[in-house]
């Protein structure tokens, strides 16, 4: 049985509706990441979800709809953008949910110490949270929230506010706490970062102009967008108007202006004309040509390079344009230059096809 | 400037001898005002709160009164409190006209509007995402108040401060339902007008010093509480 699940939810505000999930379910151990861009109504729903936030609709705790809000969100845990900590120590802080649920002061301190260890925290214990820097203010949060021991985590963007080095420790260090805790806390996280999406989650639930888009296992929606709007969020760049020459058991042939295209998906049923989506990270480039192994692979010119983050974005002119993210060491290795001709591949498992006009 | 010369220099020497009637008053301001401060602390911070935090029909009206009461001049409300507590009035069974319990009262009026909007700015300046955080850890409604409470108490200390200092320093109310009896409901303020009326300056001037060091005592200790806290 599912540990929390919605129907029909949706949460108005101003007599408006500012988020809907027709159906979401969380099944016990599993991380969810309510993936969307800001604005998208991804907090709404977790409010929603979290009984903090009047809502429509169905909401049921292992099967029961939940009726004594304050019993329900004495079961769960949740951590904020921000830390939204006391003018308090950091064990205090810590024990504060133990001490409104009741529990006796020294078995809340010992449970608070314990998710402040978990956390890598331990010495700032007696610290004054005024004294936190942002990341280990943002860990007294989420102690505070495991100390709770909660059967359901929600987590609010908690890395939004932290600088990178501080933010690429949480997650490491929250990723392997939720692991620890699997099976007994099933997490909720809203992001609008694809990265800590894919490093922290097990699904994906993309959340777009108030609704629940697509929902699935996190590779499959990064790599199996239900509609272009939701291919440009994660990622995908590269979606190219394209017709289908012929289609086998084991392989679709698609043309994109003089060039053709092989896919193992089938084609869509309903359309002549499709959308070819494919991930710039699955594109590789070389500089050996007409070596490459994969079924597509394209002499192309560098048009631009650029600095994306962690990595470098290559935009091809390969008869179409086509768009490849290599990481820094990588392009310094190839050496790449704009104007030069590279060869760009990717495997024919890569492209992923959708009607032409679906999400428009 | 005689006048001023001979008011000092006679204050001064009432201050030193410890008059009684200057110890006298000066005690019954502190009873009086300290106790309508300390009822206006206790039902005005709950007040403030539930105002500062709910969201009910007829709020915005309710504010406004309560902002309205913080400017309410004393007398309009010593003329209430002496028809409430007259003889023949509503509460005229009590007997408490001409007595402290009666100054007390009408001081309390005068000082809770001010502890109960006050309160209800402090309670709203909280981080709205805060009070969601204490209800999302499980608190009751009366938790999250308390904590509410605790977390503005620098304001509060404030909204105490200026309580306090409307109360000592009125005069009107005080004397319309206390009658200024020497050595019982004579209080500071109402004996410097006594003796400014009569002419007596040195008297008028020693008590209007020792009203200005308790004004200045209470504020001096309550500054330095906040400014703990703060540090």
């Amino acid at each position: 049985m599912s540990v929390l699940e919605a129907r029909d939810l949706s949460v108005d505000r101003g007599g408006r509706e500012v988020a809907r999930a027709d159906h979401l379910v969380l099944e016990a151990g599993e991380t969810l990441a309510l993936l969307g861009p800001n604005g998208a109504g991804k907090t709404s729903l977790l409010l929603a979800l979290a009984s903090l936030l009047p809502s429509r609709g169905e909401l049921l705790a292992h099967g029961e709809p939940i009726r004594d809000g304050l019993a329900f969100r004495r079961r769960i845990g949740v951590v904020f953008q921000r830390p939204l900590l006391l003018d308090r120590s950091a064990l205090d802080n810590a024990s504060l949910g133990l001490a409104l649920r009741g529990v006796p002061g020294k078995a809340a301190k010992e449970r608070a110490r314990t998710a402040l260890e978990r956390l890598g925290i331990a010495g700032l214990a007696q610290r004054s949270a005024g004294g936190l820097s942002g990341g280990e203010a943002q860990r007294v949060s989420i102690a505070r929230a495991l100390a709770l021991e909660p059967e359901l985590l929600f987590l609010d963007e908690p890395f939004s506010g932290l600088d990178a080095p501080a933010r690429d420790r949480l997650i490491t260090d929250l990723g392997r706490v939720l692991r620890e805790s699997a099976p007994r806390v099933a997490t909720i996280l809203v992001t609008h970062d694809r990265d800590e999406a894919l490093a922290l989650a097990d699904r994906v639930a993309v959340v777009m102009a108030g609704r629940v888009r697509q929902q699935g296992r996190a590779a499959d929606v990064f790599a199996r967008p239900a509609d272009e709007t939701v291919a440009e969020f994660v990622g995908v760049e590269n979606v190219l108007a394209a017709t289908v020459e012929r289609a086998t058991d084991e392989i679709t042939t698609v043309r994109v202006g003089a060039t053709l295209v092989a896919v193992t998906e089938p084609p869509p049923t309903t359309a002549d004309g499709v959308l070819l989506l494919i991930a710039p990270d699955d594109v590789v480039i070389s500089r050996q040509h007409g070596s490459s192994s994969e079924r597509n692979a394209f002499a192309g010119r560098i048009t631009a390079i650029e600095t994306i983050g962690r990595r470098v974005r290559i935009t091809l002119d390969c008869g179409f344009p086509l768009v490849a993210h290599v990481t820094h060491q990588a392009a310094r290795e190839l050496a790449l230059t704009p104007g030069e001709t590279v060869t760009a591949s990717f495997k024919a498992t890569v492209p992923h096809l959708l009607a032409r006009g679906r999400g428009n | 400037m005689d006048l001023i010369v001979d008011g000092i220099s006679e204050a001064l020497r009432r201050l030193a001898a410890l008059d009684p009637d200057v110890r006298d008053a000066a005690f019954a301001s502190l009873v009086v005002s300290g106790g309508a401060t300390t009822l206006s602390l206790v039902t005005g911070i709950p007040l403030g709160a539930l105002l500062g935090l709910g969201r009910f029909r007829g709020r915005n009206l309710v504010l406004s009164l309560v902002n309205t009461g913080m400017g309410i001049p004393p007398v309009a409300v010593g003329l209430f409190v002496a028809i409430l507590v007259w003889r023949s009035g509503p509460f005229g069974n009590l007997d408490w006209y001409c007595t402290r319990a009666a100054m007390v009262a009408a001081q309390y009026l005068l000082a809770a509007p001010t502890v109960v909007g006050l309160t209800a700015i402090a309670i709203q300046s909280v981080d709205p995402m805060l009070r969601l955080q204490l209800l999302a850890l499980g608190a009751t409604r009366w938790q999250l108040l308390w904590i509410l409470v605790r977390e503005t108490r620098l304001l509060l200390l404030t909204a105490a401060m200026a309580a306090f200092g409307a109360v000592i320093s009125e005069v009107g109310a005080s004397l319309m339902v206390g009658c200024n009896i020497k050595g019982d409901t004579r209080i500071l303020t109402t004996a410097i007008v006594l003796d400014t009326g009569r002419g007596e300056f040195g008297g008028a001037i020693a008590l209007a010093i020792i009203l200005l060091v308790v004004v200045f005592a209470v504020n001096a200790l309550t500054t330095w509480a906040q400014q703990r806290r703060v540090a």
